[in-house]
């Protein structure tokens, strides 16, 4: 026999199914007047510092087709690479939002800003970079990812450099569309399988 | 910058298979490639922090939030609460804890749901809350229905409760769901058993609480939720190569 580990397990993740809308964005589901808004309607206020952005994209499941239902949350630092609640983070910038496929077309839309690089323990440095969340019906638990941008220096990002099989690296890197706007497609699943994390 | 402490690695091995051939859609929306797995860093260490002035007096009562207090929500009165605490035992205080449910029928208030049982006028079907210093958290609702669902020729769901968690990091977010004691449907659902340790499935099962019910009033099931911990070490900032 030994000492007993003092430590919990974990609760196990369930999917979060086809009405995850109801209780996380309900006046986007339609259930009105239950709360005044929805949380995470934008990660940033008028005002923010640093450059304003646009992504668009769709999920795509192992068939290829856009997934209508699927749900993301996105969480940042700030245009200096400060997370909100961090010591001089920029205080119109709260680094989170919500936000849906379009039930018709398939397509997301994250309006925000271009985050900085963030500074890591022992000196690492991350190039700027959002951290997606990803759930719907058949996903067992929420998918990890990470939206890089192709007009970056990623050279050093030691995530990145974690990818062997490089092509792979390209599946993290948002396209630059235009001016402030980008494009960034998730692929669950085969073909161009996007790189996701546990981390 | 404010340094963070690494989060515990995730255990796998307690969630549910992401392919999983039973629950039909989960095959066309589970990576085939394994996951990038490293340490966790400060993206995954912070996350956002919600307060409690955000709250309404009435979001964490599914009875009477949907009509604002001027009507109630047909079905079993319970009250649902429980603490939420990380891998280290530590309560987590402060943190946002949504739920979403059928109504007493099986029936969600969404656009999607094309079961026949009725929609009650009076019933949302969302709530939410945030733990108070000690981790605790409660709702009052009505016990959601049973329902069937499109997957194979006739499963059904067993009653169940939605719950989403955030923790005080990005990395410790959890979306899960709460079932009731006694539901022998529970044993048939292919979602339930995505988690293939049945010890880990019976954490998402929660009791029959008299002691913390009402006479004449409500029933009460506890539901504990444990997040991700972090790891507790002097030893995290070292020079290079040491």
């Amino acid at each position: 026999m030994t000492q007993h580990l003092d430590i919990l397990v974990e609760t196990p993740s369930q999917t979060a199914g086809p009405y995850v809308h109801i209780g996380c964005i309900p006046t986007f589901a339609g259930v009105e007047g239950v709360y005044p808004e929805d949380l995470g309607l934008s990660p940033i206020e008028d005002g923010a510092k640093g450059e304003v952005i646009t992504i668009v994209g769709s999920i795509y499941d192992g068939t290829g087709w856009a997934m209508r239902d699927a749900m993301l949350e996105s969480w940042q630092a700030d245009a200096a690479g400060v997370y909100p609640g961090q010591d001089g983070a920029d205080p119109r910038v709260s680094g989170f939002c919500r936000f849906a496929a379009d039930k018709d077309s398939g397509e997301f839309t994250l309006r925000t800003v271009k985050p900085g690089a963030v500074k890591g323990r022992n000196g690492q440095v991350f190039a700027p970079h959002i951290s997606i969340w990803i759930v719907a019906r058949g996903i067992n638990i929420g998918l990890s990812t990470r939206i890089y941008f192709e007009d970056e220096d990623n050279s050093a990002d030691p995530l990145l450099a974690r990818i062997e099989q490089r092509p792979r690296v390209d599946t993290l890197l948002a396209r630059k569309t235009g001016e402030g706007s980008y494009r960034f497609d998730i692929r669950l699943q085969g073909e161009g399988e996007t790189v996701f994390l546990d981390l | 910058m404010t340094e963070t402490a690494a989060l515990m690695p995730r255990r796998r091995e307690v969630h549910p298979d992401p392919y999983y051939p039973d629950y039909k859609t989960s095959l066309t929306r589970s990576p085939s490639l394994p996951l990038l797995s490293m340490e966790s860093t400060p993206s995954e260490e912070t996350g956002p922090r919600f307060g409690h002035n955000m709250l309404g007096a009435l979001d964490n009562n599914l009875i009477s939030n949907y009509t604002q207090g001027k009507a109630l929500a047909v079905g079993e009165r319970i009250r649902v609460h429980g603490r939420v605490l990380d891998e280290t035992g530590r309560a987590v205080p402060h943190t946002l804890v949504e739920i979403w449910q059928a109504n007493a029928g099986g029936r969600y208030r969404h656009i999607k749901d094309t079961y026949f049982a009725p929609l009650d006028p009076n019933f949302g079907g969302c709530g939410r809350t945030i733990t108070d210093d000690n981790g605790y958290y409660e709702f009052m609702t009505i016990r959601p229905g049973a329902y069937p669902w499109p997957n194979r020729a006739n499963d059904w769901r067993p009653m169940h409760i939605h719950f989403s968690i955030f923790g005080h990091a990005f990395g410790q977010r959890l979306i899960s769901q709460m079932y009731f004691q006694g539901d022998p449907l529970i044993d048939l659902c292919p979602i339930a058993a995505t988690v293939r340790d049945r010890s880990q499935l019976d954490r998402l099962v929660a009791p029959l609480d008299m002691q913390n019910s009402r006479g004449m009033d409500y029933l009460a099931y506890k539901f504990d939720i444990v997040l991700r911990g972090r790891r507790q070490t002097m030893f995290e900032n070292k020079p290079e190569g040491m």
